[in-house]
């Protein structure tokens, strides 16, 4: 197990406080001064070194992200902008560090602004947080009371403005463009890329956008050292990650801990262990709803990181892991994922629009056993026709749960739905998929 | 896509109070010249609070020429996100979250406790017209589910018996306290905290 001292967020259950003072004692803007002083190219090379990885989903080397900022400030001024609409199902740590870490994600703000050269910040935070926003607003106050914030910030010679931006309930602006559209007032819906946002972002002009988590752990990384960082975990998916254990487990809570840490160790020693004991697991979304579940089998010695889930055909995604057991219908628990999906799709692209809503018809059909046998290779299709035919990464999101359980629990579908087609019994069923051809017989 | 309809019933007016035109105004100021139109969920908000968590359509079209934008690009926004009410829904708006960690930790015990306290259907107002009910997506509270929200406020950790209680209170017009309902410290561990032990004890 981590040792409390490596943990980053000491506050994670805001047992401290989360106001300027006591953030200060636990060492936060304790030498950001010092920090800027040693120069942008320092700063990058740390995080480089450090080998974080983007913390909202997509895992993109951070470091490597900010040096796609233009070196020379043009007509355009650069935009820092960080993403806390944090709405994919299992997954609930940003919140806490909006409301009991603010100083952190502030301090982070400023050094990655300083980094891209952006002298306003965005913070995005879903509008259902707005309790938390609002206890981040407060943190800001704070800070411009105490001069950290503004005109010459912290005393570091950089002026820096961070004001917050609230969504309203719209799961597709955590997809980057999305939400850069959504700042400007839009409808959320994605952008093409390219041009990718580092040139061409909110209103036009460069623009780095970074998940919450992500900025909050640059002032600790460059305060102990990128090599403090990414000695732990393994090579490539290096340090701590706050992962977020819900579902049947018999305490559910967040924690942090370090990356690559065994999924079994996770669970009976954070979470209090699966209910109903280990053997009534039944299976693990490990890195909340977009990714494809994971069977028990694998789960024994499945190690949680960006590298050794997708050789599961899985994800770490935003480390929300959700633990389904034995007493759960599993093909019910994907059809509400689903319908997440089908009520998400922000309606751009038609592959994800209509075909999100077929995904859960069936589903929900598969698992009240109405379903012929045929259409389990027709729902498989229809994944497949989504993915990768999208602007944004939603196709993608959307398919990968089914496909996984299409991939590992196709028996159990089976056995539920035994039906011929329906096209052979004659049955009228209202949203039948192959009613054509049911009228054209009648 | 959620289908989202205004209500048939639509005040002739709408125009911003005091208090609402210098929360507005205050808005107008974190974006740069010329990109006020950023400003257009914030103001829906505003609006939405000023007249009873819903928008009608006159303040659709006061916040276009607010904004100096056409009205049809503020309707967009406005039914695209799921958050602005277009119909009346009450002063206590109840919000159930039913996705897949919620669902399996007994989310539809609390729907259940829903119907039975405010209304048969959703987005219907209870018999005393202050409060309704709906079903929404992942509130992002999943580890302390199942959850629901009232207003702003979330609730946590509930069962069938507690949300009964917390709806009780509400329809009587009190404040139920929000946070954990099973007494546990925010995201913590409920049984047997491992991590950050000292500070705890300190």
């Amino acid at each position: 197990m981590l040792k409390d001292q490596d943990r980053i967020f000491q506050n994670l259950y805001n047992d401290k406080g989360s106001d300027l003072e006591s953030s200060i004692k636990r060492g936060d803007w304790t030498d950001t001064k010092e920090i800027i002083n040693k120069g942008r190219e320092w700063i990058i090379e740390e995080i480089k070194k450090s080998q974080l990885r983007g913390r909202g989903g997509a895992g993109f080397p951070t470091g490597l992200k900010w040096s796609f900022a233009p070196k020379e400030v043009g007509s355009r001024p650069h935009y820092l902008v960080i993403n806390g609409d944090e709405s994919e199902p299992g997954t609930c740590k940003d919140r806490d560090i909006l409301r009991f870490e603010p100083h952190k994600l502030i301090e982070g703000c400023l050094i990655a602004s300083y980094a891209i050269q952006a002298h306003v910040c965005y913070i995005y935070i879903r509008g259902e947080y707005f309790i938390d926003g609002q206890k981040l607003q407060k943190a800001i106050d704070e800070a411009y009371d105490k001069k950290l914030l503004g005109k010459n910030s912290a005393d570091t010679g950089w002026d820096l403005d961070i004001y917050i931006h609230y969504g309203a309930g719209a799961y597709i602006c955590g997809e980057e463009t999305a939400l850069l559209e959504s700042i400007e007032g839009k409808k959320g819906q994605p952008r093409l890329k390219p041009p990718f946002p580092a040139l061409v972002g909110l209103y036009g002009c460069p623009t780095i956008i970074n998940n919450v988590e992500t900025i909050a752990v640059v002032p600790t990384i460059l305060r102990r050292g990128g090599n403090w960082f990414s000695s732990l975990g393994r090579e490539k998916n290096t340090g701590t990650k706050i992962f977020c254990i819900s579902g049947n487990v018999n305490n559910p809570c967040n924690v942090e801990e370090e990356m690559s840490i065994s999924l079994r160790e996770l669970i009976e020693e954070h979470a209090g262990g699966v209910v109903g004991g280990w053997d009534n697991l039944q299976a693990v979304i490990p890195g909340g709803s977009s990714m494809p579940l994971i069977p028990k089998e694998t789960c024994e010695t499945l190690k949680m990181d960006f590298d050794s889930l997708s050789a599961e055909k899985s994800g770490l995604g935003t480390a929300g892991v959700v633990v389904i057991n034995k007493d759960q219908d599993i093909i019910k628990c994907m059809a509400r994922i689903a319908r997440f999906y089908k009520h998400e799709s922000c309606g751009q692209c038609t592959p994800c629009r209509e075909g999100s809503g077929w995904m859960w018809r069936m589903l929900e059909r598969m698992a009240k056993g109405e379903a012929s046998r045929d259409e389990i290779d027709m729902l498989g299709d229809v994944t497949n026709q989504i993915a990768g035919h999208t602007i944004c990464a939603f196709g993608e999101g959307s398919s990968w749960p089914v496909q996984g359980l299409l991939r590992h629990f196709s028996d159990e579908i089976k056995k539920r739905n035994k039906f011929d087609p329906f096209i052979k019994e004659k049955r009228n069923i209202p949203y039948l998929v192959d009613q054509h051809l049911l009228d054209k017989n009648a | 896509m959620s289908l989202r309809r205004p209500s048939k019933n639509q005040p002739e007016n709408f125009e911003f109070n005091s208090s609402s035109l210098e929360a507005a105004n205050a808005i107008l100021s974190k974006y740069p010249k010329g990109k006020q139109q950023s400003a257009v969920m914030a103001l829906l908000y505003i609006a939405q609070r000023q007249n009873d968590n819903w928008i009608p359509l006159a303040a659709m079209k006061y916040i276009g020429k607010f904004l100096d934008m056409p009205y049809i690009k503020v309707y967009e926004v406005a039914t695209f996100y799921s958050m602005y009410n277009l119909a009346p829904v009450g002063k206590y708006f109840v919000q159930v979250c039913t996705t897949t960690p919620c669902m399996i930790r007994g989310a539809y015990k609390l729907v259940e406790a829903c119907k039975e306290k405010i209304s048969e259907n959703e987005l219907e107002l209870s018999e005393n017209k202050n409060c309704s009910w709906m079903e929404v997506e992942c509130l992002g509270a999943c580890v302390n589910a199942p959850m629901m929200q009232i207003n702003e406020n979330y609730y946590e950790d509930l069962d069938k018996e507690k949300t009964l209680e917390i709806l009780d209170k509400i329809l009587k017009g009190e404040k139920p306290k929000p946070g954990s309902y099973r007494g546990r410290r925010n995201n913590e561990p409920e049984n047997g905290r491992k991590t950050l032990v000292d500070l705890k004890n300190a």
